[in-house]
């Protein structure tokens, strides 16, 4: 059963999965990490409270974390088709990735940053620094183990979320078990690629947490 | 020209939208070179008014100026520079925990815009003089509450500040360090010529490193003065509370209502005669001695004593003349229900 070929078509699948898994967690965090900061600054007791700007995007997100990420795939054909000529294959399964991503990891980094001790926040303040400066010098700083566990799981939840993808054709493992399981009732094809993807995200689990703890000056 | 001088402040705060005030009508002028202690029990606004003078908390009315400057006339990029120039520290220190020790002296700098070789030496420098010279690599969480705020002092005259404050700096600290603290406070000042503004609610910190003194109630100023002045003879009753550590609001129930509680003062020279004794032996009455303690003020010794007299207002009037002769200060204590 493991042929040449299956092997071949295996180690694709990992590079599609893996591909999809961390460019999404990437482009997930160019959206969701400034959102995230805004929502944590413009909150009632952040650095620049903004009762309009806070509504807005909390609704937004919350609208979007409630669409199940399935019905949001089939949603964004269109827009994914517009987007990136095509509407199945890794490439194009990146995009609901993404646009489910950056509302959930905006919560995440939102969460870490309102972590941080407001007294430190004060300090930096009593030194005269700007809110940028804050954002950039201690928000940001002195949530970085909180940050990093919350990119650790939102890549674990992206893995999870791309294999699903492959019900629609969306590439990488999960598509190729699809095929083959549900299929073509090739059970042990299957089975091998649900192994690799528990091993692919063991991998991520512990090394982000490896990472997180290791960055850690807050224990002795 | 006062250093630090605080006009008409008021300040409001708005709590579900009720107006809490927190500050009213202060008035106050700390001189350059001042050890300023601030006084008063939980709630009464210190805080606010230690959080005003770098504008930390703008006044809902009133100004605060800083060697003639009004703060509220800055544009936000001059108020952060007047900022760096008013160091803080706090109860809690507020380090930032993922830097070490050296980073976190060097972080007012670096947010000044100063080059990282010039900050690591003045940063070194500093931790000298705090004597943590050896912690330099350590990271907050492996430090001592007292070691903590030697860094957070550090990390407070990087950017050579005129002006320090400090909130509750030794709250948190047990009797030993705070001594330690304070002395290290005494020396900056003597030694750099910085104004410290200390704020606290034990007396004992005032009475141990403070020229002169304010004592606040409820957000209103109530006292004023040298800490040798408002030592010897309070006169509000906030005041004397918090020189007494007695507490004004006990219920009716729990007053002692017998006899008259009175507070004595004795200085150096009055300290020789044995005044306590000698009342007994004249007036042929007990006295019941509720409380005594002596204090180092400003380098002098004062002696403290809370005395219960007996019953009969007439000896008791005796009593009280007779140490007034004495040239001790005596002092009612109202509601005493220690
Ligand atoms: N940001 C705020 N919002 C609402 N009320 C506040 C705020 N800051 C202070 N207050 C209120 O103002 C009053 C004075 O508070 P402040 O913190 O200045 O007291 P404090 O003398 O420092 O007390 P403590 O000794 O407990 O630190 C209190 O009633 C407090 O509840
Ligand atoms: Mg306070």
């Amino acid at each position: 059963m493991l042929d040449e070929k299956v092997i071949l078509m295996l180690l694709e699948g990992i590079r599609d999965t893996l591909y999809m898994t961390l460019f999404s967690t990437f482009a997930g965090y160019v959206l969701g990490l400034p959102l995230g900061i805004i929502l944590n600054v413009t909150r009632a007791d952040g650095l620049k409270p903004n009762r309009v700007i806070y509504r807005i995007l909390d609704i937004t997100c919350n609208i979007v974390r409630s669409i199940p990420f399935l019905i949001l795939l089939i949603l964004l054909i269109p827009f994914t088709r517009a987007l990136v000529g095509q509407s199945y294959g890794s490439t194009a399964t990146i995009v609901p990735l993404v646009i489910c991503a950056a509302p959930y990891i905006a919560r995440v980094v939102e969460s870490s940053l309102n972590e941080v001790d407001a007294g430190v926040i004060e300090a930096a303040k009593s030194m005269g620094a700007s809110d940028f400066q804050i954002i950039r010098k201690v928000l940001l700083v002195e949530a970085k183990t909180s940050l990093l566990t919350g990119m650790t799981i939102t890549t674990g939840l992206l893995l999870g979320y791309s294999a699903m993808s492959g019900t629609v054709g969306g590439g990488g493992l999960g598509d190729i078990a699809v095929r083959y399981g549900y299929y073509r009732w090739q059970t042990d094809i299957m089975i091998v690629t649900v192994i690799l993807l528990i091993l692919i995200f063991q991998i991520i689990q512990n090394v982000g947490m490896k990472i997180a703890n290791l960055l850690d000056h807050r224990k002795r | 020209m006062s250093e630090i001088e605080i006009r008409h402040l008021t300040k409001k705060f708005e709590v579900n939208k009720h107006w809490i005030t927190a500050l009213e009508d202060v008035n106050l002028s700390i001189e350059s070179g001042d050890i300023y202690g601030v006084i008063g029990m939980s709630g009464a606004g210190k805080s606010t008014l230690v959080r005003s003078i770098n504008f930390l908390e703008k006044p809902t009315e009133g100004q605060v100026l800083i060697e003639g400057t009004d703060l509220a006339e800055l544009s936000g990029r001059e108020l952060r520079k007047k900022r760096s120039e008013i160091g803080m520290i706090f109860q809690g220190f507020n380090l930032l925990e993922q830097k070490n020790v050296i980073d976190n002296v060097c972080f007012p700098l670096e947010i000044a815009g100063v080059k990282k070789k010039e900050a690591s030496a003045r940063a070194i420098e500093l931790l000298k003089m705090v004597q943590l010279e050896e912690k330099e690599r350590a990271y907050p969480s492996q430090l001592s509450g007292g070691q903590k705020q030697r860094v957070a002092i550090a990390r407070a005259l990087a950017t050579s500040p005129k002006i320090l404050l400090c909130d509750e700096a030794t709250s948190a600290l047990d009797p030993q360090t705070t001594e330690s603290i304070l002395k290290l406070l005494k020396e900056i000042n003597e030694k750099l010529g910085i104004t410290i503004v200390i704020i606290t609610h034990q007396m004992s910190v005032v009475t141990s490193i403070c020229t002169k003194v304010a004592i606040i109630d409820s957000g209103r100023l109530v006292e004023e003065g040298s800490v040798e002045k408002i030592f010897e003879s309070p006169s509000s009753d906030a005041a004397k509370e918090l020189l007494s550590g007695v507490k004004r609001q006990a219920s009716s129930l729990e007053i002692l209502p017998a006899y008259r509680v009175i507070r004595i003062v004795f200085s150096e020279n009055s300290a020789y005669e044995p005044v306590l004794s000698n009342v007994i032996l004249k007036f042929g009455v007990p006295v019941n001695i509720l409380k005594a303690d002596t204090k180092n003020v400003n380098g002098k010794a004062k002696g403290e004593m809370l005395l219960g007299l007996p019953d009969d207002p007439e000896v008791q009037e005796q009593i009280i003349a007779y140490l007034k002769e004495r040239e001790l200060i005596v002092s009612e204590v109202k509601d005493y229900a220690g």
